[in-house]
């Protein structure tokens, strides 16, 4: 028999009461459970993406045809003029392929965590492991196609003789702004899409309208009625101001974009608390 | 054994479950919300539709100390281990566990299936929290544990059910948990694999406080030192004395109606079964000793069209193997078909070890093979005891130990 009288053992313990009634402790927990997921979020992800990868012929073309394809779309609607879009700073068909690259990244970091969560409802429903685990392999996958999709933006800034300026580096970080937005809210949304697939259902709805409301094809609409799309939408500060570093250097409104920043940061902070709080409610009602 | 540590503690644990899905998910925002709040959710009152999975259930296990959790299906024996394992919050109660938990719930979790076996042991190996060192040192043992050979490098997905759950196991048997959650994971794979399985767990049991839920009354009684009967998610009996456990456990099931079968030519009535001072008929359990006389009578009507009729008696286990047989024409009786016949059997001595077992009369007409009638469930016996056997048979023989020098 072991001899444990030196080294106590640690004891976890199980009420009704809702965890938030002792703040502290959930917030060591927290900690503890984001360091211990690691390594089974990236066993989860090299998982996944070979899985994936393994799987299909074209392979990692799949990462980077739709945006292109939809760039392209609206480069020959531009030149027939069948829409018409103001001038750009850039030419139009590398300001819509960065636009359409940087959409796809945020559509697919606010897919992840519904997508992983529910792909592990039988794991969860078995084991008890830290479910940090599942939204950092989400992430981790985001982050992997997102790194294929550079190469599109590498090949535009040579296609197009775009200037590489300072702001390329810290584009880099306003892409990962980008990225944490959408995991917001997709984590924002998990608890209840968990429960009911009309979350799903309504998501890919949302993202096909809100691609129209956002400055992705188009530059960020400056009369008045209009400039209310680029004002009261999230995402459209950090989706401009990530092209813009990366392609002009400049960021023209600094002021919305750190805004933003500072408020998903304290709502995905928020959004995590919710979603430790809402597991083993939902593991009771999906559990087989 | 009992100088072990507490591991597991249950206060008054309970936990209720909605009946309907569309109010089950409901409930689920509701408990969702009010957990936001801060609020405990409900207060341990039933709403709606829903009933008590697990009511109020108490107990203290060791380091050391097995438990046996047994009952029938839905008495509350899986949603229990998932409290114990913190999947799923309690409504009411507190539950304490020290040190590691694994849980033995279902194997292979998180097996991808394009992927091949090798890469699977490292995906299901994080997933139950073991160190990719670890499994890096013992890659081999694995390996040769769960008897995949050159198969390890296949994708999973072309694996038999039998090797997939091997390899499961072999991944699982690498936890080195202070509480040990198993939920029926062993009753797979071939004999041999089994026995290998409970020698792992045996292995765990030493240094460990496990639960095991099962269904297989042999496991509980050569594993467990403890038994819990739950029934409708209460505890109806905890205590160390497993035979008496499992006893009480068979003394839940009342045993099925009779099934008639067969072309109808003849018809049996009136069986009943005897150890010379008890009877019982139907669905009533004849409650015998180890060693007793078993007296069966029964009456047959047979149809004229019926040329060579034959009995076979058989005896099932509880899990409705045939583990007997009497055969009318190999004990040398010819029935003489008329419309009223009346057969008496005596099997004396009977070597049945302790559980409930039923019995089964086919009527054949050896003629042309037709199956006259054939009745499962015609009567029902329970052997008591002592010593909960791993077999259906209990022998004593005649031992002896021969003097060496």
């Amino acid at each position: 028999m072991k001899d444990n009288t030196t080294n106590p053992l640690p004891v976890v313990v199980y009420t009704p009461e809702s965890k938030l009634r002792s703040p502290m402790t959930m917030a060591r927990e927290m900690w503890r459970d984001l360091l211990a997921s690691r390594e089974l979020a990236w066993r989860l992800m090299v998982r996944d993406i070979s899985a994936q990868y393994r799987q299909s012929f074209l392979g990692l073309v799949w990462a980077f045809l739709p945006p292109v394809a939809m760039a392209l779309v609206f480069v020959v609607l531009n030149s027939r003029k069948v829409i018409n879009i103001t001038e750009t700073n850039i030419p139009y068909a590398a300001f819509a392929v960065f636009g359409t690259v940087l959409w796809q990244v945020f559509v697919d970091s606010l897919n992840a965590p519904l997508k992983v969560v529910t792909a592990a409802k039988p794991m969860l429903a078995k084991i008890n492991f830290p479910k940090e685990a599942l939204i950092l392999s989400g992430l981790g996958q985001t982050l992997f196609n997102l790194s294929i999709k550079l190469v599109i933006l590498i090949a535009v800034f040579i296609i197009f003789k775009i200037p590489v300026t300072w702001g390329v580096p810290l584009s880099m970080l306003a892409i990962l702004d980008l990225v944490l937005l959408g995991t917001m809210f997709g984590l924002l949304m998990t608890p209840v899409g968990v429960l009911y697939t009309d979350v799903a259902q309504g998501l890919s709805l949302v993202t096909g309208l809100w691609f129209f409301v956002t400055p992705v094809v188009y530059p960020p609409p400056t009369n008045f009625p209009f400039s209310l799309l680029a004002t009261l939408n999230p995402v459209s500060p950090i989706l401009v101001g990530a092209r813009e570093l990366a392609t002009e250097g400049v960021l023209y409104n600094p002021i919305p974009f750190f805004v933003v920043t500072c408020i998903m940061l304290l709502v995905l902070a928020i959004t995590w608390v919710v979603y430790r709080l809402a597991i083993p409610i939902l593991v009771e009602r999906m559990s087989a | 054994m009992s100088s072990g540590e507490v591991l597991i503690k249950a206060n008054n644990v309970s936990k209720k479950f909605c009946r309907r899905l569309k109010r089950a998910l409901w409930y689920g925002v509701n408990d969702l919300t009010a957990e936001l709040l801060g609020r405990s959710h409900s207060h341990g009152e039933l709403r709606e539709d829903e009933f008590w999975a697990v009511h109020d259930a108490s107990f203290e296990l060791r380091r050391g100390q097995c438990l046996g959790l047994i009952g029938r299906n839905g008495a509350g024996k899986s949603t229990l281990l998932k409290m114990l394992n913190g999947l799923i919050k309690p409504d009411k109660g507190r539950i304490e566990m020290c040190g590691r938990v694994g849980a033995l719930i279902e194997l292979g979790t998180g097996f991808n299936p394009i992927l091949t076996g090798r890469e699977n042991i490292y995906v299901n190996a994080a997933v139950l929290g073991i160190a990719k060192a670890q499994v890096h040192k013992k890659l081999n043992s694995i390996i040769e544990f769960a008897e995949i050979g050159d198969f390890i490098d296949m994708p999973v997905q072309h694996y038999s059910s039998g090797m997939r759950v091997r390899l499961g196991f072999a991944v699982a048997a690498q936890m080195e948990p202070d509480v040990l959650l198993i939920d029926e994971v062993l009753a797979v794979g071939d004999v041999g694999f089994k026995i290998k399985c409970l020698n792992a767990v045996s292995d765990l049991l030493m240094n460990s406080a496990v639960i095991l839920v099962s269904h297989t009354m042999q496991w509980i009684s050569s594993i467990c030192t403890k038994v819990i009967v739950l029934d409708d998610g209460a505890v109806e009996y905890f205590d160390d004395d497993v035979p008496a456990g499992i006893d009480y456990y068979h003394t839940k099931f009342t045993a099925p109606t009779p099934n008639i079968l067969g072309s109808g030519k003849a018809r049996v009535s009136d069986i009943q079964i005897s150890n010379g001072y008890l009877r019982a008929r139907g669905e009533e359990f004849l409650l015998l000793d180890w060693g007793d006389d078993l007296s069966i009578d029964m009456s047959i009507h047979f149809d004229s069209s019926a040329i060579k009729p034959v009995i076979k008696l058989f005896v099932l286990d509880a899990k409705l193997t045939p583990i007997a047989e009497c055969f009318s024409e190999f004990s040398g009786l010819t029935i003489t078909p008329k419309t009223f016949n009346r057969i008496n059997l005596q099997l004396t001595n009977l070597r049945f070890s302790m559980g409930t077992y039923s019995i089964t009369i086919v009527l054949i007409d050896l003629s042309n093979m037709e199956v006259l009638s054939r009745i499962d469930g015609a009567a029902h016996f329970k052997v008591r005891g002592t010593y909960s056997s791993w077999a259906p048979v209990l022998l004593t023989g005649k031992w002896t130990e021969e003097r060496v020098r």
